[in-house]
């Protein structure tokens, strides 16, 4: 139940390759998210595997059976689309009834299954109000709700939370991670907030121009990213990545090393250079540090509260098994 | 604009305009008063408006003698008729050009308007043989077959615009919720579409009422629906006024209160967007 | 969703509209032009031997030809000059500020809904009438003459009749561009120092431009297509004062059942509008981007 496998898949719209040969694995109940700039071929991807669209080559297999041309009303998915898509001349006990009644399933079971969906996601007293009338957050379970009475073999998500403010997208980031946890099947999850990915994936799918640049767990991309693109891409704020003599000194052409792994002092430190743009969060600090020979300030992460502000001489001393080294390809040296 | 008008501007306009308007529909009027008046005061020297003896027994002469209600229900089957073949014709079309678009679509749907544009009389001759050797001259069979093709461009036409308002997400969700080609349409397309429908279905129904080519040459007696009757009182005999008047107020009552309520759609449908 | 599943089922779902316009379109108009070569009435049994373009030559030729074009071009320039120009002014005065605005909308649209048939006999007894219609009246309390409309003047009188049902069109399009003109701008540049007249020539009359011409085109479409309102006044008379091409054709192909000479003058009436409809196309092309 709900392995998706996808073998040299490719995807062109006209003379434009949105998607080169991807192949990729996704196991039961795992919970995978696809991330990656715009454009990088994320969202594509999910629709073919939801039959929205058709691969230009290649094979998708859904359960061990091929579905490449099977149709998205016979695959046995469930989407939640990024606007929601709600039904908005049916209340929300008939959208999350329509999936069963496309399947004919029984009138008991249907109503057995809306009042545990509507339990699960707090939906019960919302049951006959149309999705008009409904905030974002409520469309958003209904969405949910509307995929789980399927018991499909696998959701897929279409950047759920995009439309809506930073305080429910944490609330319903958590809800969704505990649906997971809860009904165990297998999840695919597109968005381009690699904070989202982190925390909620078992594993990460990160995509660039139609390419998979890695695959793995979060801590796996976070620790060992194989190459530049997806060093700089997961870690918030960015990895500080640098060319020149301090990245051929240890024998590559360009080093990476993550902000919180950089000690700052206003005394001692292996690298000297001065403040430019300092942030104090209380929690954190963030220097953004000019050093001569780096074309772009280095960010630093400091614990706590530092007294170093704009113009300060601060010192710098990389923790040296932290550093990630790349070649002039881009791709990481071991 | 919120700025306070003076009054005496806001009355001189509102003289005028109500002035002109009240030309402009005094015809409207005029007729609708005399179908009440006997043929004698119809024809009056001096014209009396409003102070007569009004009576109702044009409505009765016209009703009894000339067989009325037959065209009046052919006008209603020829109207609701081609409306109703135009939809299940347009429905698809406009769902597949509106949610499947290819790049040949904003060609097709330009080439179907322009259908619109031949004039009746390019085909008269041969529409007229064709009929005539089919057995559909005069019958309400043939009429609703042509009012269908001359109106369906605008059907497509205009549900295409309607369905395009409709996010193309929803019918995917439904899609992914198991339904086929077919509960897609029906459960989630339509419903959503019902207004757009509706409006369709006023305009065309006016349009299909009003025509005055096909139903004036490809009819006769059995047919015949109102357009052609009332041009019937063009040859009359003796007074008529009021029996014309009645005939008239029966015959353009319908369209004028449908009318009212689809002036938009008349500006979406008529101009083809160009005009918003 | 553009699956090869939804496309093949999107041609499916085009095909039987695409079918019947694309039979509408062909098989009468091949059919016409196919009937314009040949000698062919209803009347004189015999075959329908093939003369070329002996029909044309004959209907060139025809003194009501010219007689038609000249009345199809003064309908449709008469109409347009009073409907559209009309319609400008109407639609100005109805944007105005004014009390039962919604009323005088309502009156001044009504004219379109009403079927031709009605409206050209309305019309012509009740007004044009020269002993009975109001006109007839009012010229004799004034001491005039009652002028014989339909008679003496018949085109002018269609001209009339026609404007009357088309200036609705023409206003209800015309008023809805003007009310889509922001109003923004306009009091922009009355701070600029834009007098109501430069502000009228300046800004509103070009941002309408595009619905006039809208509107003419339209309008034109259909107003070479007259009939209904020929055949229940004047039947295109007197003589052939008021016959147009469409009304000349239709007297050639079901009163004197000429088939073939109908059908030349068809393929002739066809040619004009195609002319019109090309410059229509263009510009609705241009809007359906939008």
């Amino acid at each position: 139940m709900g392995s998706i496998t996808l073998e040299q898949v490719t995807k062109s719209f006209g003379d434009v390759d949105v998607i080169r040969p991807i192949d990729l694995t996704i196991n039961d109940g795992e919970f995978v998210v696809f991330v990656g700039p715009s454009g990088c071929g994320k969202s594509t991807l999910l629709r073919l595997i939801a039959g929205l669209e058709d691969t230009t080559s290649g094979r998708i297999v859904i359960d061990g059976k091929d579905a490449t041309e099977v149709p998205p009303d016979k695959r046995g998915l469930a989407m939640v689309f990024q606007s929601y898509a709600l039904y908005p001349h049916m209340t929300v006990r008939k959208n999350i009834a329509f999936p069963m009644r496309m399947a004919k399933m029984d009138k008991a079971e249907q109503t057995r299954r809306i009042e545990n969906a509507a339990a699960v996601l707090n939906l019960t007293d919302y049951l006959d109000r149309r999705p008009g009338q409904l905030s974002g957050g409520q469309r958003q379970r209904v969405a949910i709700g509307r995929a789980i009475v399927r018991e499909p073999a696998a959701f897929l998500f279409d950047e759920p939370l995009s439309n809506l403010d930073a305080a429910l997208r944490v609330g319903m980031r958590m809800e969704i991670s505990e649906l997971h946890t809860r009904l165990k099947t297998t999840m695919v999850y597109v968005t381009h907030d690699q904070v989202e990915a982190m925390t909620m994936a078992d594993k990460i799918v990160v995509l660039h121009d139609g390419i998979i640049e890695q695959v793995g767990s979060p801590l796996d991309l976070y620790r060992e990213p194989r190459n530049v693109f997806v060093a700089g891409f997961i870690g918030s704020p960015k990895m500080n990545l640098l060319q020149g003599e301090e990245a051929q000194k240890r024998g590559a052409h360009t080093m990476g090393i993550r902000p919180e792994h950089i000690d700052a002092s206003p005394t001692t430190g292996t690298w000297q250079g001065t403040v430019g743009l300092s942030e104090h969060l209380g929690s954190d600090t963030f220097f953004h540090v000019t050093m001569p020979g780096l074309t772009e300030p280095l960010t630093v992460r400091a614990d706590g509260e530092v007294n170093l502000h704009h113009g300060d001489t601060i010192f710098l001393t990389p923790d040296e098994t932290r550093i990630h080294k790349f070649d002039s390809a881009g791709n990481r040296i071991p | 604009m919120a700025r306070a008008v003076r009054p005496g501007r806001k009355a001189l306009n509102t003289a005028i305009a109500w002035t002109i308007a009240a030309m402009i529909f005094f015809p409207i009027l005029w007729t609708v008063l005399t179908s009440f008046k006997s043929e004698a005061t119809a024809i009056a020297d001096p014209p009396v408006f409003l102070f007569f003896d009004w009576t109702l027994e044009n409505y009765e002469t016209v009703q009894q003698r000339s067989n009325y209600a037959r065209h009046f229900w052919n006008s209603v089957v020829i109207s609701v008729g081609s409306t109703i073949l135009g939809l299940m014709l347009a429905i698809p079309a406009a769902w597949s050009m509106a949610f499947v678009p290819s790049k040949h679509t904003k060609n097709i749907l330009m080439w179907m308007l322009s259908t619109k544009m031949l004039p009746p009389v390019g085909v008269l001759v041969p529409m007229y043989l064709i009929f005539r050797d089919f057995g559909l001259l005069d019958t309400r069979t043939g009429l609703v077959i042509v009012l269908t093709l001359i109106n369906l461009p605008i059907i497509v036409w205009m549900l295409y615009t309607y369905f395009r308002e409709i996010p193309g997400e929803i019918l995917e969700a439904a899609r992914m919720d198991g339904a086929s080609l077919k509960s897609e349409v029906l459960y989630v397309l339509l419903p959503m579409a019902v207004p757009g429908i509706a409006s369709t279905m006023l305009l065309n129904i006016i349009l299909a009422w009003n025509e005055a080519f096909w139903t004036l040459t490809l009819t006769a007696a059995k047919a015949a629906p109102l357009t052609a009757f009332i041009a019937s009182y063009s040859s009359p005999e003796g007074l008529f006024y009021a029996k014309l008047s009645a005939a008239s107020t029966m015959a353009i009552a319908p369209i004028l209160i449908m009318g009212w309520f689809s002036q938009k759609q008349l500006v979406r449908g008529l101009t083809f967007g160009a005009v918003k | 969703m553009a699956t090869k599943a939804s496309r093949s089922a999107a041609r499916l779902m085009i095909s039987p509209s695409v079918l019947l316009l694309l039979g509408w379109m062909l098989i009468p108009l091949a059919l016409t032009v196919y009937f314009s070569f040949l000698r062919y009435n209803l009347l004189m049994p015999g075959g329908t031997p093939f003369v070329g373009f002996e029909n044309y030559e004959y209907f060139f030729t025809d003194p009501a030809f010219m007689a038609a074009i000249t009345n199809t071009l003064l309908l449709v320039v008469g109409v347009l000059v009073v409907s559209v120009g009309g319609g400008i002014l109407l639609a100005l005065l109805i944007d105005q500020p004014m009390w039962g605005q919604g009323i005088v909308r309502i009156l001044v649209i009504a004219p379109f809904f009403v079927m031709p048939t009605v409206s050209a006999l309305v019309w012509k007894n009740m007004f044009m009438n020269p002993v009975n219609g109001l006109f007839a009246y009012l010229a004799n309390s004034l001491g005039l003459e009652p002028f014989d409309f339909l008679s003496q003047a018949p085109l002018l009188s269609i001209i009339g009749i026609v404007s009357w049902q088309w200036l609705p069109f023409a206003t209800l399009i015309l008023l809805t561009a003007l009310q889509s003109l922001d109003s923004e701008r306009l009091e922009a540049a009355e701070m600029d120092g834009a007098g109501s007249f430069a502000r009228f020539r300046f800004m509103v009359l070009p941002h309408m431009s595009r619905a006039i011409t809208v509107v003419i085109l339209i309008e034109t479409i259909f107003l070479l297509s007259i009939f209904a309102e020929i055949l229940v006044t004047t039947n295109g008379g007197p003589g052939n004062a008021s016959t147009n091409l469409t009304y000349l054709v239709y007297a050639q192909s079901l009163l004197q059942f000429d088939v073939g000479l109908g059908s030349a003058g068809g393929v002739v009436a066809i040619i004009l509008a195609n002319i019109v409809a090309i410059f229509l196309m263009r510009m609705i092309g241009k809007n359906l981007d939008a």
